[in-house]
């Protein structure tokens, strides 16, 4: 198993959880969407499974090992708003190297243009800051890849576009991706596995007592 | 004229004050003391050419006694201000990054120091440690962190939470690389502005705590002293010895309120391109 994560809770205030008891797993290669409508947990477990948030109680397990807390996360997370996640001081070169050298080849694959290099956040769209954050999560240490709604606010174009290039980097590094959507349709077009989130939840029997 | 915009116009209004400022301190420092000697031939004169603020009761000139008093205020504020700033910062960024107990201790010092009177802790210290520079010094400069801490606090408590900045730990950079690159870039412009509106505060202190007799020594140039002595020949009608320096000091506040208040307008991205 590439993740591992059992009976997780959660919870931003005290009495009013977010995730209970929830079982989740997911293998090498393996392309999983994790659908459900707004507002019923499914970011936060992203965030959960790429060490952003730590659960309650419950634990994750990386290839049978705990999820290190120090150095490089081999569980990357892309975000739904790529502006909030390069810093606006910071010119895109700095930000695109702050985990790793991407090769020249990786970067002309993905589609950013030399000239962005030099250029800030602001001076970029949605969609090409993506690419960014894309490729700079995208070191040979990354094992896994959680896309939560990261093309939900890109036009169509741009969506088709991003898509395209991160399941053949999947393909290519037999990285796991797991998708986080509400969207039905771009579950079912790009993975080989659809989780709805309600199961996940009802699965446990410890919720069904 | 009409192509000079008010960044370019905000730049000059810096660079004017500036220069000003810097003249006062550095002409005070290179002041030759004779000039500013008793001399009772010439007591008690109202503004002439010859003494632009007049002579005081020992016939002292009162322009040469302003000027390094002025000089000595801001050189002095200069010290605390920066000491207090650099507090502001270290406790700032430790009780946003730190948290726990660290968080607590400073918050509640914060407090602590805020709630009492600025003055009243500042002749305390002053006294404790037997008056003249240093006293007042280390007064100031103990007295002025607390509400850029605040500032500094909260501003750090944000960015730590940012995207960008929970990203860099997953990419694993260190808590020290992260606040050297993302955190401290980001609350130096909060900095230099709070160190600069810190200014006029340690200033009037330091004259005020001096007028009260438990700052500088009687026999120092300060404005303080200036004023007080002057307090007392005001009844004889020598208005001038209130009047210049009194208007200076509050110019040189009001100058370096305007610098801190312009740099702020330059720096601060959601006004800098008006």
């Amino acid at each position: 198993m590439l993740i591992e994560a059992k009976d997780i809770c959660f919870s931003y205030r005290k009495n009013r959880s977010i995730l209970e008891h929830v079982d989740f797993t997911m293998d090498a290669g393996e392309r999983v969407a994790l659908v459900g409508p707004s507002g019923c947990g499914k970011s936060t477990l992203a965030q959960i499974l790429a060490g952003y948030l730590k659960p309650e109680s419950g634990t994750i397990l990386f290839e049978g090992k705990p999820l290190p807390r120090k150095g490089y996360c081999p569980v990357q997370l892309i975000y739904q708003h790529p502006e909030k996640a390069v810093n606006p001081r910071w010119k895109l070169s700095r930000t695109l190297t702050e985990g790793w050298e991407p090769q020249e080849e990786l970067l002309k694959w993905m589609g950013i243009e030399k000239e962005w290099l030099s250029r800030y956040p602001a001076e970029l769209s949605g969609g090409e800051l993506q690419r960014f954050c894309i490729a700079r999560a995208m070191s040979p240490k990354t094992r896994c890849v959680i896309a939560d709604e990261m093309t939900a606010m890109l036009d169509v174009i741009t969506q088709a576009q991003i898509w395209d290039v991160m399941l053949k980097m999947a393909e290519r590094r037999k990285l796991g991706l797991l998708v986080v959507t509400h969207r039905m349709e771009l579950a079912e077009r790009i993975c080989t596995r659809v989780v709805r989130f309600e199961e996940l939840v009802e699965e446990n029997p410890a919720n069904v007592l | 004229m009409r192509n000079v915009n008010r960044r370019t116009k905000t730049l000059l209004l810096i660079g004017m004050i500036c220069v000003i400022l810097l003249g006062i301190a550095a002409s005070g420092l290179v002041m030759n003391p004779e000039s500013y000697a008793p001399d009772y031939a010439a007591k008690k004169l109202p503004p002439s050419a010859a003494h632009w603020f007049g002579t005081d009761y020992l016939g002292r000139d009162m322009f040469c006694r302003t000027i390094k008093g002025l000089s000595t205020s801001i050189l002095l504020g200069t010290l605390a201000a920066g000491v207090s700033a650099v507090i502001a910062l270290v406790f700032g960024i430790l009780s946003a990054t730190v948290g726990g107990v660290i968080d607590k201790m400073i918050s509640y010092l914060v407090d602590l120091f805020m709630g009492i009177p600025h003055l009243v802790l500042l002749m305390l210290i002053s006294f404790a440690l037997g008056k003249g520079l240093k006293g007042v010094i280390i007064g100031i400069a103990l007295t002025h962190w607390p509400n850029l801490t605040r500032v500094i606090r909260a501003e750090v408590l944000q960015i730590k939470n940012m995207q960008y900045v929970k990203a860099a730990e997953r990419f694993g950079r260190t808590k020290v690389q992260i606040a050297c690159e993302h955190i401290i870039p980001h609350v130096i412009p909060q900095f230099i502005v709070g160190l600069i509106l810190l200014f006029p505060h340690a200033i009037l202190h330091e004259a005020g705590v001096t007028f009260l007799g438990f700052g500088l020594g009687v026999d120092t140039p300060a404005i303080g002293i200036i004023l007080s002595e002057a307090l007392k020949h005001i009844s004889t009608g020598m208005w001038w010895l209130v009047f210049f320096p009194g208007m200076l000091l509050v110019m040189v506040v009001m100058l370096f309120d305007k610098l801190g208040d312009d740099i702020k307008l330059l720096i601060d991205p959601m006004s800098a391109q008006e």
